[in-house]
């Protein structure tokens, strides 16, 4: 790792500076959501269809209206009457807002009461009577496409059957080609169940729109304030200059709080009619049954390899379900996201992808939950394909993935699917992970193991992902291109404020955004304010999700600086009676180049910005920047883990976890430790156990906590972290971003662990979460 | 009803309905706002309060229940003396991220340090695994727990 | 979410209680620890009309041992039972899995026992071990032998106006050991599969009473009688325990669901009946 270029008390880039978001959160005193109260506050809840599938054929609130504390029941029909019983989706599509023809899934919004207290409005759903004629419900994409299914979309023009899109990439012919002069086929069928980010705060917003003069200021759980702005605008018809949007604290979003959802329109609408400021706070139930589910992909991939383990070509075919309504959160033109990765870490000259998407009465949203959009769904296919392909081809798998590898020479490398991966150090981080872990050894222990009727696994994930959307030239997000901003004013003392267009839900953003201040001007971190989430004091921004904060508003921050830097540069020349050429920014210090002792510091700088100017020079010193990134960057990381399987009961615990990471230049390695835990547990949930399935008859399992299964820190594994730094080449400080790696990468490892720990039993697929069940059906239907 | 709860150290008496849950009336009632609400079945954690001293999920006891009890939340750990070693150990170690579980944890750590001076990794670990966190993976929180109790023998035993 | 409205009682004392209970009929509750109850009434699948909370009542929070047996009182919490030195055997080892932490800082062994949650823990250790369920009503108090007490899924042989105040569990007088193995997701989620087993050892090492119980795996906490009969009189070894292991799998008539299916369920009871009672019994021949 780099050692740091600037001080301690400057805190600039490779420092662990602590965060200075903790002081607020450790003492109670962040404000989040829910803890923000207007004067006069209503209290919304929303009536939820309890079928997955029916006609409404009338709704009486008559009694809900009547209850005491009850101001307004707001059906479909009244929304309807504003334009708004429909609202647009962040993928193209309509969604119903709250029902007024039927119900296409369980938990779909189908009224709302405004009470004055909390407790009154969730007394008054029980009073709305609802007239329901049930209609036979579908619950999986391949029903969803046969001939004859009920059409779930009925009243889309033009919407004949239940297929929401096709999509494909790469080359077909070339694919065929290299399947053509393969030795052998490997193929995985495998399915990335329906997973929820379920941060621990839910979703909710405080609507607080003044009839009179019309101005609307949104509280709300968001991690694209700027975006929402615009969308609100779009879909309420509110003149976007009277809009602000505050995201306060965001107990996480993990892309839960991307989209805009109904109960969102509902409150602002009923604020609006009202008069009064609405609150919605989801209750955790109507947060999984009914947000920002992510993945659900049925995939099928082949891979051509020859009997010495190259691999040659790569064929995936696809099935996403996407529920009732199309709303992924995702650049527009990539159906699939970034699904282009699948080609991995892996040299190989032909890839083709197709995917159809199918409406089911499900909940909506193929949000990227901790992941670039599809991403995830990617990488676990590549990487369990390989395993498998060397377990068929009967090399080991660290060999396999060796031999196939992407050179550092390689890079740029242009992928199979037309993706230019940026910079890597593939074989040195797979062999430092294999080293780190004692892989030789653990094989012996694995045989020796096996001998004795023990079942132990090694599996390996060496993952890269695609994140930084991204080019203005390529991504956009309903038409928004995927830009972002930061602002930088530095005023007389020497001090400064920071504004951003990303915005933080616990990445630290107030403390490592600072530091790259602090590494590109010397102004200690901790003299730099970092202010986000509230449209009208920060400049526009896509938001933060995606992993795109660091690559794109990090990039911001540094060019802005850099700008800044310029200018100081021809002030400190000024003030030291030198050519601008000649002065040299380093820490802080501003000096002659060759003449240290001819120095003034940024903070001299900064007071005769605004005192004491070059003639003809604007005064004050600050500035702002829009950063297009050239490309995506490319994180990768090699992740190993251990376990042992139970073969009485198929219960399987994680004995080792090593994962290194490559995010390129790590600003504050406290912070990206600390996200690449955070990343690597979730990947173990979902490998081990959380995921939301439905019953036939559609009902959600997994509307609560009890059912949807969050690991505690006892299940939780131990992690060892390892790293290596590549930088991206076109990053102006290098760094690649690092939120989702772990999540992206660690699926796949966990999963080949326990395929490896039965692997000599010809099993080949456990689908996630990897339940004891599964795992013992397999070790019996193999033994 | 009437009911009288001391939250950190001052008496709150008011009216409150008998389904009023204690965690509503905290933050609603009396606007504590540092404990909160992550789900609805007991499951989180957010909501944990010490109640007489012990960690309690304050969504599942009803305000009614706690009359007469000493309730303390986050906003209490700290004291006239300054952080309470369990909070600073927290920013120190990097034990928490978004800051929403962060509430429930330190108050579970508190009350594990006070009973058990140098819980190991794995008693660390069980005592908070009433309490979900989506951030940290937990390492940290562990750590920080562990820092706090070293801390807090420390100061006991120099003083 | 939140509870729909009620009428609080705080009962001061035992009679209070049952009167109050008696008063309202089957429109009351009583409310101890609150951990399963106060969650069901916030998702509203639960609706009384007037809750009695005993948590007033003095007396009801003793766990000891007294003339031969162990006294659980009704206020008695998990936790209490967890960091007992009078528990024994299966309790003992029972303890510290029921819910997560804080929950077993509120809920009560009693509340469990007559909640008669088939996927709760307490009545599977209760049936290996045996235990009277000690009920009073105004008309006054009985003990109720726990096999009779569990009568169906939420059902137990509660009159409408009784109050668990307590339990009444024998301690042996020989070489016992116990042990409760659970299979369950993650902290604080009921058992997939759990198995309760109970060894008394006699003179010369033979089982002299046996206890085998299953959580989650019936509509109701089962004893597996047949499995106990075929364990008393025999030397502990692991083909009599393997021999009772096929019997606790067949006594179990699991439904496929989520969690897993009903064939994989009844291999865990196998399993878990075979190492519960190896376990059990390395206790007893320690003790």
């Amino acid at each position: 790792m780099a050692a740091p270029t600037t001080p301690a008390e400057i805190g600039g880039i490779g420092h662990s500076v602590q965060r200075k978001e903790d002081a607020r959160l450790i003492e109670g005193q962040g404000n989040f959501l829910d803890d923000i109260d207007l004067p006069g506050t209503l209290h919304m809840a929303i009536l939820r269809s309890p079928l997955a599938h029916a006609r409404i054929n009338g709704i009486d609130s008559g009694a809900a209206t009547a209850l005491e504390g009850v101001v307004a029941v707001v059906t479909g029909d009244l929304m309807d009457q504003h334009g708004l019983a429909w609202m647009p989706t962040l993928s193209g599509d309509t969604q119903a807002v709250l029902a007024t023809d039927k119900v296409r899934y369980q938990g779909q919004e189908v009224a709302a009461v405004i009470a004055v207290d909390p407790y009154i409005a969730t007394d008054a759903l029980e009073l709305i009577e609802v007239d329901y004629e049930d209609l036979p419900p579908i619950t999986t994409p391949q029903q969803s496409l046969e001939e004859g299914a009920a059409l779930i979309r009925d009243e889309k023009e033009g919407q004949d059957d239940n297929l929401v899109y096709t999509w494909e990439t790469g080359d077909p012919v070339a694919t065929e080609q290299a399947f053509a002069r393969a030795d052998r086929v490997v193929t995985l069928e495998t399915h990335y169940p329906r997973s929820h980010p379920a941060p621990l705060e839910t979703c909710g917003i405080l609507a607080d729109v003044n009839s009179v003069t019309g101005q609307a200021t949104i509280y709300m759980t968001s991690q694209a304030p700027h975006a929402h702005r615009t969308l609100f605008a779009m879909v309420a018809g509110l003149p976007e200059q009277n809009i602000r949007i505050v995201s306060p604290d965001i107990g996480g979003g993990f892309g839960n709080k991307v989209p805009i959802y109904p109960g969102y329109v509902v409150a602002t609408a009923a604020s609006l009619l009202i008069g009064r400021p609405v609150k919605w706070v989801e209750s955790r139930t109507e947060n999984l049954i009914s947000t920002g589910f992510a993945r659900d992909y049925y995939m099928k991939g082949e891979l051509a390899v020859t009997d010495e383990g190259r691999i040659l070509g790569l064929r995936v075919n696809m099935l996403s379900d996407q529920g009732a309504f199309y709303s992924d959160a995702q650049p527009s033109q990539f159906k699939a996201g970034l699904f282009h990765v699948v080609t991995g870490s892996y040299d190989f000259g032909a890839a083709h992808i197709d995917c159809k998407g199918a409406f089911t009465n499900k909940a909506p949203g193929g949000v990227a939950y901790r992941c670039s959009f599809r991403i995830t769904e990617a990488s676990y296919l590549i990487e369990r394909l390989v395993q498998n392909a060397a377990y068929e081809v009967g090399i080991d798998p660290a060999e396999m993935r060796l031999r196939n590898f992407i050179q550092p020479e390689q890079f740029p490398y242009e992928t199979a699917t037309g993706f230019v991966y940026d910079s890597g150090d593939y074989p040195t981080a797979l062999r430092t992970a294999l080293e780190e872990v004692g892989y030789d050894d653990l094989r012996k222990e694995q045989a020796e193991a096996r001998a004795e009727g023990r079942l132990i696994g090694i599996g390996i994930a060496h993952f890269t992902e695609a994140v930084g959307a991204g080019p203005s030239r390529t991504y956009d997000i309903a038409g928004l291109k995927m830009i972002d901003s930061a602002e930088l004013r530095v005023h007389p003392t020497g001090k400064a404020i920071l504004k951003l267009g990303v915005k933080t839900q616990g990445q630290g953003h107030e403390t490592t955004f600072a530091q790259i201040v602090a590494e590109e001007l010397g102004i200690p971190a901790t003299d730099v304010k970092v202010e986000h989430g509230d449209t009208d004091h920060t400049p526009y921004g896509l938001g933060t999700y995606a992993s795109r904060s660091t690559p794109v508003g990090g990039a911001a921050t540094a060019v802005v600086s850099r700008k800044l830097a310029d200018k100081a540069k021809k002030i400190a020349a000024h003030l030291l009676e030198a050519a601008d050429e000649d002065i040299e920014l380093d820490s802080g210090v501003l000096s002659v180049v060759g003449s240290p002792d001819r120095s003034v510091t940024i903070q001299d700088v900064a007071l005769a910005a605004y005192t004491n100017l070059p003639e003809g020079m604007e005064y004050g010193l600050e500035d702002v920047t829009y950063y297009d990134p050239p490309n995506l960057t490319y994180p990768y990381g090699s992740y190993i883990v251990v376990v042992e399987v139970d073969p009485d009961t198929g219960v399987w615990e994680v004995q080792r976890m090593v994962a290194l990471d490559d995010c390129g230049v790590r600003i504050n390695p406290m912070i990206v430790e600390g996200q690449i835990c955070g990343g690597l547990t979730e990947g173990f949930a979902m490998s081990a156990m959380q995921w939301i399935t439905f019953d036939d008859d559609g009902n959600c399992i997994g509307a609560n906590f009890m059912d949807y299964l969050v690991p505690t820190a006892w299940e939780t594994p131990r992690f060892e972290l390892l790293a290596t730094e590549v930088p991206s080449p076109h990053h102006p400080i290098g760094a690649k971003g690092v939120g989702e790696s772990a999540t992206v990468g660690s699926p796949a490892a966990f999963v080949n662990a326990v395929i490896d720990a039965v692997a000599h039993l010809g099993v080949r697929n456990i689908d996630m979460p990897v339940l004891p069940d599964r795992v013992w059906a397999a070790i019996d239907a193999a033994g | 009803m009437e009911v009288t709860i001391t939250i950190n150290g001052s008496d709150h008496a008011g009216d409150v309905e008998p389904r009023t849950l204690l965690v509503d009336h905290i933050r609603r009632t009396v606007g504590l706002t540092g404990t909160h609400i992550g789900c609805d079945t007991t499951s989180c954690g957010a909501c944990t309060v010490l109640m007489d001293g012990k960690p309690v999920k304050s969504c599942t006891v009803l305000a009614a229940q706690a009359d007469g009890s000493a309730v303390t939340t986050v906003e209490g750990l700290k004291t006239a003396e300054g952080l309470h070693p369990i909070q600073s150990a927290f920013t120190d170690d990097h034990g928490l991220q978004c800051g929403f579980c962060t509430p429930g944890m330190m108050l579970v750590g508190a009350s594990l340090i006070a009973e058990n001076p140098d819980p190991s990794d794995d008693e660390v670990r069980w005592a908070i695994s009433g309490n979900l966190c989506r951030c940290t993976g937990y390492i940290n929180i562990v750590k920080a727990i562990r820092t706090a109790a070293a801390r807090a023998a420390e100061s006991s035993g120099g003083s | 979410m939140f509870p729909s409205r009620f009428d609080l009682v705080v009962a001061q004392s035992v009679g209070e209680a049952v009167e109050a209970k008696a008063d309202v009929g089957e429109g009351g509750r009583f409310l101890a620890g609150g951990q399963s109850l106060i969650p069901m009434m916030k998702m509203r699948v639960a609706f009384p009309e007037t809750l009695i909370d005993i948590n007033r009542i003095a007396g009801l929070d003793a766990v000891e041992r007294s003339n031969g047996h162990l006294h659980v009182g009704a206020l008695v919490r998990h936790a209490d039972v967890a960091a007992s030195d009078a528990a024994f055997g299966a309790i003992a080892a029972a303890a510290p899995w029921v819910a997560d932490p804080l929950v077993r800082n509120r809920g009560t062994m009693c509340g469990s026992v007559a909640h008669c949650d088939p996927e709760g823990d307490w009545n599977s250790v209760l049936l290996a071990t045996g235990a009277a369920v000690i009920a009073q009503s105004p008309g006054g108090q009985r003990a109720i032998p726990i096999a009779e007490f569990v009568q169906g899924a939420f059902t137990s042989a509660l009159a409408e106006d009784e109050l668990v105040t307590g339990l009444r569990i024998p301690v042996p007088s020989g070489r016992f050991g116990g042990s409760y193995l659970k299979l369950e997701r993650k902290i604080g989620d009921y058992a997939t599969v759990a198995v309760a087993s109970h060894l008394e050892l006699d003179d010369s090492g033979a089982i002299a009473a046996a206890g085998l119980a299953l959580t989650s795996v019936n509509p109701v906490n089962t004893k597996v009688v047949d499995a106990e009969a075929v364990l008393v009189g025999q030397q502990p070894s692991p083909e009599v325990f393997a021999e009772a292991a096929e019997l606790a799998a067949a006594a179990a008539e699991p439904r496929d669901d989520v969690r897993g299916t009903a064939a994989w369920k009844r291999q865990v009871v196998r399993t878990y009946a075979k190492r519960g009672l190896a376990a059990a019994a390395q206790q007893a021949e320690g003790s």
